[in-house]
C-alpha cells in the first residue's frame, strides 16, 4: 500500500482507493469480507452480482458507515477518521432516483453544489459548466420531473460532478438505459478521465460493459475479491490473432498450407467456423511477441499473401466463463479462487 | 470574501482558453475547467441548507404556486393584529384589546395550518425523492442536516407569529400608549413565542420525517396539534364545571398550544386561557416548561436517530 500523506496536496497518488482486510458484517450477513484491494488513478470498474457488497463498499468508502473490520483509505485519508475530508474530494452518484421532479436541473445542481461547499457564484458557473459537459443545454431550466431516463442520469451525474471532485463513486450508471443511451453514458464515465481527469469508480453487474470502459477491473462476489486487474490483461491472456492469407498458384489453399505448416511448428489452430468469412481465416492463441514473428516467417517461406493478421480482443465474461467452467470441474471454492488467479 | 476571489479567478481562468478557442470549431466546446476556488466546508454546507429551507418555508425559491399557502397564512395572522391596532388607535383606548402572549394562543389554527403544510414540504419531499443520500455523501453531517431544517422551521414559525407582534407593538407605540408596560409586554411575548416556534418546529418535523408521503404528514401533524387541543380543553372544561379546577393545570400538560399556555401564565405574566382561568401555579409552571423543554430535546433527539437510519 502507498504511504501518500494527506498533509501534503502536492502528492501525486499513485493508490486512489486502498483497502486492507476490509470486512463488514451485519448480523445475519456477511457484506464485505476481508477485501484487500489498491486501485489506482483511472477508470476502475467494481463488477459482482446485486448483493455482492458494491454498494456496502462505497459506503464504507465515504465514512459514512463504519468497517467491522480493517482500514480503507481514499486518496490517501483515513475512511474512518477523515469521512468529511474524503466527501470534500469525492462524487457519488447514487444508483436510485435521487431527483425532486419539481425543481429544474439547473436549481438542483447549483444547490447541491453549495452543499459541497463551494460559494454562490462559483457554485453557479460550475453548474452550468457541468451541465454542459454532461450534455444537458435548454432542458437544464425545466422541472426534471419531465426529463427521460437518460436526462435524468445525466443530472445525477452532474450533482457528483459539480464540484470537480479528485474521485466520482458512480453506482450502476447505466441501470435503466436503452443501448443508445448506454453507450453515451459509458462514452461520458470514459471522459470524465480523460477530459476531465477524474478518477472514476464505476459499479456494474455487467462485464461486457466495463470492457470498453475502464482500465481496471475489480470482480467481488459474495464480499471476496474474486479478481483484480487491468482490462488489458484480462484481453491479452487470451489474445487470439486472426490470419487471413490469398492463394497462390503453387498453394491453390494457401489456408490450408499455411495451417499445415503452422501446425508443423507446433501452433495449435483452429478455422473460426461460426465467425464470419469461416474457412478463410485461421485463428490461433498468441504467446506472445514470438508467435506475430513465427506467423509473418511462415507465410513468407510460403510466399503466400498475408491479407491481415489482427488481434481479436476477447470479452471480459468469456474469461470469467473460462474461470468458472474450470472452478466448477475442481469443484472446491479453494480451487476456484486459484483459477481465477491464475487469469491475471 | 470568498466570492470575490472566485470572481477574480474567474477571468484569469477564462484568459487561458483563447489558444484553445482557435482550435475548437464548436463554441459549446471549450474544454473542462478544473475548480481551485475556495471549498468553504460543512458550516457553510449547514448555513446554505438553513438558508434554502427558510426561504422554502415561504415558497421562496420554489413555484408560484407553493408561494400562495404560507403568504395566505402569513397575512392571516397579521390582519387581525392590524385590526386591533386601528381600533386602538381610533378609539384612543388605555391598553390594546388583547396581550400580546395571547395572540399566538388565540391564532393557533392559522400556526397550526402552518406548520402541517410546511414541516412535510421541508422533509418529507428529501425522503421521497431519496435526495438524503445525496447530502450525506457530502461534507455535512446528520447532526448538520437535522440542526439546519430545524432551525429553519423555528425561523419560519418565529417570523410568522412575531411580526404580528411587531405590528401590535409599533401600532400600540404610535397610540401613545405607556411605553415601559408595551415593551415588556412585548418582550414576554418573544419570548412566549420562541418557546412556541421551537415546539411546534419539534413535532411538526418529527412526524413528518417519520412518513416521506407529504399528505400523510399534513394529516397528521393537524391532527396531533388540533385533536390533542380539543381533547384538553374538553377534559379542561369537563374538569372545571365538576370542580375539580386543581386538575385543570396538569391536564394542561398533554397538548403543546396548553403546555405554551401554561408556561406563559407561570412566567411571562400572561393570563391563562385555561377553562375557568385555572392557571398553573410557580410550581406547576415549573413541570410545564420542563416538559415543553423534554419534548424540544426529545423531537431533536429522535430526528438524529430518523437520519441516522436514512443515511445512504
Amino acid at each position: 500500500m502507498t504511504t501518500a500523506t494527506s498533509g501534503s496536496p502536492n502528492v501525486e497518488f499513485v493508490t486512489v482507493i486502498a483497502t486492507e482486510s476490509l470486512s463488514k458484517r451485519f448480523p445475519r450477513v456477511t457484506a464485505l469480507d476481508r477485501l484487500s484491494v489498491d486501485i489506482g488513478p483511472g477508470v476502475t470498474g467494481l463488477v459482482g452480482a446485486n448483493g455482492a457488497g458494491k454498494s456496502t463498499l462505497i459506503k464504507i468508502l465515504l465514512g459514512l458507515s463504519p468497517a467491522t473490520e480493517g482500514r480503507a483509505e481514499v486518496l490517501g485519508l483515513d475512511v474512518a477518521s477523515k469521512g468529511g475530508d474524503i466527501r470534500e474530494r469525492v462524487g457519488y452518484m447514487p444508483e436510485h432516483d435521487c431527483l425532486p421532479p419539481d425543481v429544474s436541473a439547473t436549481e438542483f445542481v447549483v444547490h447541491m453544489a453549495r452543499m459541497s461547499g463551494l460559494p454562490p457564484t462559483a457554485a453557479r458557473e460550475r453548474t452550468a459548466d457541468t451541465l454542459r459537459h454532461v450534455g444537458l443545454y435548454e432542458e437544464r431550466y425545466r422541472p426534471i420531473g419531465g426529463y427521460s431516463t437518460g436526462m435524468k442520469q445525466r443530472v445525477k451525474l452532474a450533482q457528483a460532478l459539480v464540484h470537480d471532485p479528485q474521485l466520482v463513486f458512480l453506482d450502476e450508471p447505466t441501470n435503466g438505459l436503452d443501448p443508445v443511451g448506454r453507450d453515451e453514458m459509458l462514452g461520458l464515465i470514459r471522459r470524465i478521465h480523460t477530459d476531465f481527469g477524474i478518477s472514476v469508480l464505476v459499479t456494474s453487474h455487467l462485464l461486457g460493459e466495463l470492457e470498453r470502459t475502464c482500465d481496471h477491473v475489480v470482480v467481488v462476489d459474495g464480499g471476496k475479491l474474486l479478481r483484480s486487474s487491468s482490462t488489458r490483461d484480462f484481453t491479452q491472456s487470451t489474445a487470439t490473432l486472426a490470419i487471413e492469407v490469398t492463394d497462390t498458384d503453387e498453394h491453390p489453399d494457401g489456408t490450408g498450407a499455411l495451417r499445415k505448416a503452422l501446425h508443423a511448428r507446433g501452433m495449435t489452430v483452429s478455422d473460426g467456423s461460426g465467425l464470419p468469412g469461416a474457412g478463410h481465416i485461421l485463428l490461433l492463441t498468441a504467446q506472445g511477441e514470438e508467435t506475430y514473428d513465427l506467423v509473418r516467417d511462415v507465410v513468407a517461406d510460403l510466399g503466400l499473401g498475408l491479407v491481415r493478421m489482427e488481434q481479436r480482443r476477447h470479452q471480459i465474461a468469456e474469461v470469467f466463463k473460462d474461470s468458472d467452467e474450470q472452478a466448477n470441474a475442481q469443484g472446491s471454492q479453494h480451487a476456484r479462487k486459484e483459477a481465477v488467479g491464475h487469469g491475471g | 470574501m470568498a466570492v470575490e476571489q472566485t470572481r477574480a479567478q474567474a477571468p484569469a481562468r477564462a484568459g487561458e482558453q483563447p489558444t484553445h478557442a482557435g482550435e475548437q470549431s464548436r463554441i459549446h466546446n471549450i474544454g473542462y475547467r478544473n475548480y481551485d476556488g475556495p471549498r468553504l466546508g460543512r458550516a457553510y454546507a449547514r448555513r446554505s441548507l438553513y438558508s434554502q429551507s427558510l426561504r422554502g418555508a415561504y415558497g421562496l425559491g420554489r413555484s408560484a404556486k407553493s408561494k400562495v399557502l404560507p403568504m395566505l397564512l402569513f397575512a392571516v395572522m397579521c390582519v387581525p393584529a392590524a385590526i386591533m391596532v386601528a381600533v386602538a388607535v381610533a378609539t384612543q383606548a388605555n391598553d390594546l384589546p388583547i396581550k400580546y402572549t395571547d395572540y399566538a394562543i388565540i391564532m393557533q389554527a392559522v400556526i397550526g395550518l402552518y406548520v402541517a403544510s410546511q414541516a412535510p414540504q421541508s422533509v418529507s419531499r428529501d425522503l421521497r425523492f431519496k435526495t438524503v443520500p445525496l447530502y450525506f455523501s457530502r461534507p455535512i453531517e446528520t447532526a448538520d442536516y437535522v440542526r439546519a431544517k430545524f432551525a429553519a422551521l423555528t425561523s419560519a414559525l418565529f417570523i410568522l407569529t412575531t411580526v404580528p407582534l411587531i405590528v401590535l407593538y409599533v401600532g400600540a407605540l404610535l397610540a401613545k400608549l405607556d411605553f415601559t408596560d408595551q415593551t415588556k409586554g412585548f418582550g414576554q411575548g418573544l419570548v412566549s413565542v420562541a418557546l412556541l416556534s421551537l415546539l411546534f418546529a419539534g413535532i411538526g418535523l418529527v412526524i413528518s420525517a417519520v412518513t416521506p408521503r407529504r399528505g400523510f404528514g399534513i394529516a397528521a401533524v393537524i391532527a396531533v396539534l388540533t385533536i390533542s387541543y380539543g381533547a384538553v380543553s374538553a377534559v379542561q372544561a369537563i374538569a372545571d364545571v365538576q370542580n375539580s379546577g386543581d386538575a385543570v393545570p396538569w391536564l394542561g400538560l398533554f397538548s403543546p398550544i396548553t403546555l405554551i399556555d401554561g408556561v406563559q401564565t407561570a412566567f411571562l405574566g400572561a393570563t391563562s386561557n385555561f377553562p375557568g382561568g385555572h392557571g398553573p401555579s410557580s410550581g406547576q409552571g415549573v413541570v410545564h416548561l420542563l416538559v415543553v423543554l423534554a419534548l424540544i430535546a426529545g423531537c431533536y433527539g429522535l430526528l438524529m436517530r430518523r437520519y441516522r437510519k436514512a443515511g445512504l
